[in-house]
């Protein structure tokens, strides 16, 4: 019986987004997607570039908040704005809201024009999207996070990809959701969002009850895998000594 | 040999209202804040606002003058919301807001600097910040792909403002942090004239070198109009390897920006009197 908490499921959950990568820039927005991609990368995907979250990318098992880098290359924002538009990159962002084909909002809740709360802005969510993998981590799945249509399309969906033509098509790909309830993937005919494993405790209601879109629910629906033993002890004892994971996600 | 030395306020002097100004660094970091407190103590009004925002654009915001704000995002980094710029927003007090995918705000600055009208860029197409400005446009490639794509605006700015780790008396410059940020295309995307580059230190052009490699020097001479030296210019955002983020002041920042009151004496405090009066202030805390 594994004694994993919800924190390191998801971690995990994260760092399984980045198999089959190789040797590309794993960038994750927030403490439990930046540990998904640094586990990732001391594990089954090690040619995986990751960054310390400022400018470097770092060859060493980085834990979070350490400042003992080996540093391998440098990544200004310029170079990664370069890196993005040139696709050699797969970013986990977080979601204030998300809907059905994967739209995603960051910028604001309300009316954009008078926004009832303003938030971060786009950021890079257009441009990443629209130019290499991207999968959410989203730590507080609700039915206002989980909506039928998002105030502000930042990172586009299938449905916003699917008018842009061709090459668009091509290369966008939303990858996987991750939450504290499940993963969800939008591997369906339509690319509608679809319950991909629900974490260990999590029944299909409850996952219902925390969106508020039609989710594609299959006939047989795995648990969420449980972290290795290594991959437990490289989190715990390398990427996050001091428990970062837990903190960002409390054990409901 | 021009020597280009001149304070904060004889540089906010030469601007006028309505004008553009581009202002360097990202987030709470390397921010020209001395300058930004200089803007802060003119009368000057409907100014357009062009910056990767941090406090610069939120002290902007709460004193009124901001007629119309470019940004990709809005943020103080280890606070992730800035309180008075949600604010504005929420209150709809900014005028013209334009809100733009981060690569889509440099696309903008750097076709300026190469003097073209637009640069091309699929980042943006799709999402919601082409329903949200209106004016603008896609082009067609004119190639065999024929692919449509979005046409990002030069960003033409009457004046820039930068913050840099060390530079001469003539505006050589470098920066000695992880990052340039985009400051060498805010400078490169203004008009000669107004580009005004505050530093930690001036030191003599022989002496650059022995600050950090050829790499560092990414800022020439021919791209600044105005140099003012001003040591901890950048508080309370970082200036890395010279100093990091005051993440207390910041807090205090923003808290104080949560009510008028608590604002009116930080405002008091620390924003009514001279660059040097601020300094202090933050010195006897």
């Amino acid at each position: 019986m594994s004694d994993a908490t919800l924190g390191e499921i998801c971690v995990v959950a994260v760092a399984d987004t980045f198999r089959g990568d190789g040797e590309i820039f794993a960038s994750g927005m927030g403490t439990i997607p930046m540990l998904g991609a640094r586990l990732a990368r001391a594990t089954f995907e090690p040619d995986l570039l990751v960054s310390d979250g400022e400018a470097f990318f770092v060859a060493n098992d980085l834990p979070v908040g350490g400042t003992d880098k080996q540093v391998e290359g440098w990544i200004p924002f310029r170079s990664v704005f370069d890196t993005l538009w040139g696709g050699r990159r797969h970013v986990v962002m977080g979601a204030s809201q998300i809907d059905a084909y994967g739209n995603q909002n960051i910028a604001n809740i309300g009316d954009w024009g008078k926004p009832k709360s303003q938030l971060l802005g786009v950021r890079g969510a257009p441009g990443n999207t629209i130019n290499h993998t991207t999968s959410y981590f989203i730590g507080n799945q609700t039915n206002r996070v989980f909506v039928e249509k998002v105030d502000t399309v930042s990172g586009i969906g299938y449905d916003r990809a699917a008018e842009l033509g061709d090459w668009v098509k091509a290369h966008h790909e939303l990858r996987r959701v991750v939450t504290n309830l499940a993963v969800y993937d939008f591997n369906t005919p339509d690319h509608r969002m679809r319950v991909a494993s629900l974490h260990p405790g999590v029944s299909i209601d409850d996952v219902i009850a925390a969106c508020s879109f039609e989710l594609v629910i299959p006939s047989d629906i795995p648990t969420t895998r449980l972290p290795t033993d290594e991959e437990l002890r490289v989190l715990r004892e390398v990427l996050d000594p001091k428990s970062f994971r837990d903190r960002e996600l409390p054990a409901a | 040999m021009a020597d280009k030395r001149m304070t904060e306020d004889e540089a906010v002097a030469t601007l006028s209202d309505g004008m553009t100004i581009g202002i360097g660094g990202w987030g709470s970091r390397r921010k020209p804040m001395s300058l930004v407190r200089a803007l802060l103590r003119t009368d000057l009004k409907d100014l357009t606002i062009v910056s990767y925002g941090g406090p610069d654009v939120g002290l902007l915001c709460a004193a009124g003058k901001v007629k119309r704000l470019v940004y990709g995002f809005v943020s103080l980094d280890s606070i992730a919301l800035e309180p008075h710029f949600r604010a504005a927003r929420q209150n709809g007090t900014i005028p013209e807001v334009v809100e733009y995918d981060e690569g889509m705000l440099q696309w903008g600055l750097y076709a300026a600097s190469l003097r073209l009208p637009f640069l091309p860029t699929r980042a943006g197409l799709g999402s919601d910040v082409v329903k949200n400005d209106a004016s603008l446009r896609t082009v067609k490639s004119p190639y065999a792909d024929g692919e449509e794509l979005l046409a990002v605006p030069a960003l033409n700015l009457d004046a820039a403002f930068v913050h840099l780790n060390r530079s001469d008396e003539r505006g050589n410059a470098q920066f000695l942090g992880p990052d340039l940020y985009f400051d060498d295309l805010f400078l490169n995307a203004t008009a000669v004239g107004r580009r005004f580059m505050s530093v930690e230190m001036i030191v003599p052009t022989e002496d650059l070198l022995k600050n950090g490699t050829i790499h560092t020097m990414k800022i020439n001479r021919s791209m600044v109009d105005g140099v003012i030296e001003a040591p901890n210019g950048a508080h309370f955002t970082n200036c890395q390897p010279d100093y990091e983020r005051d993440e207390k002041f910041q807090k205090e920042y923003a808290d104080a920006a949560k009510d008028p009151e608590t604002w009116k004496a930080f405002v008091d405090t620390y924003l009514s009197g001279s660059e040097a009066d601020y300094q202090k202030a933050v010195a006897a805390r």
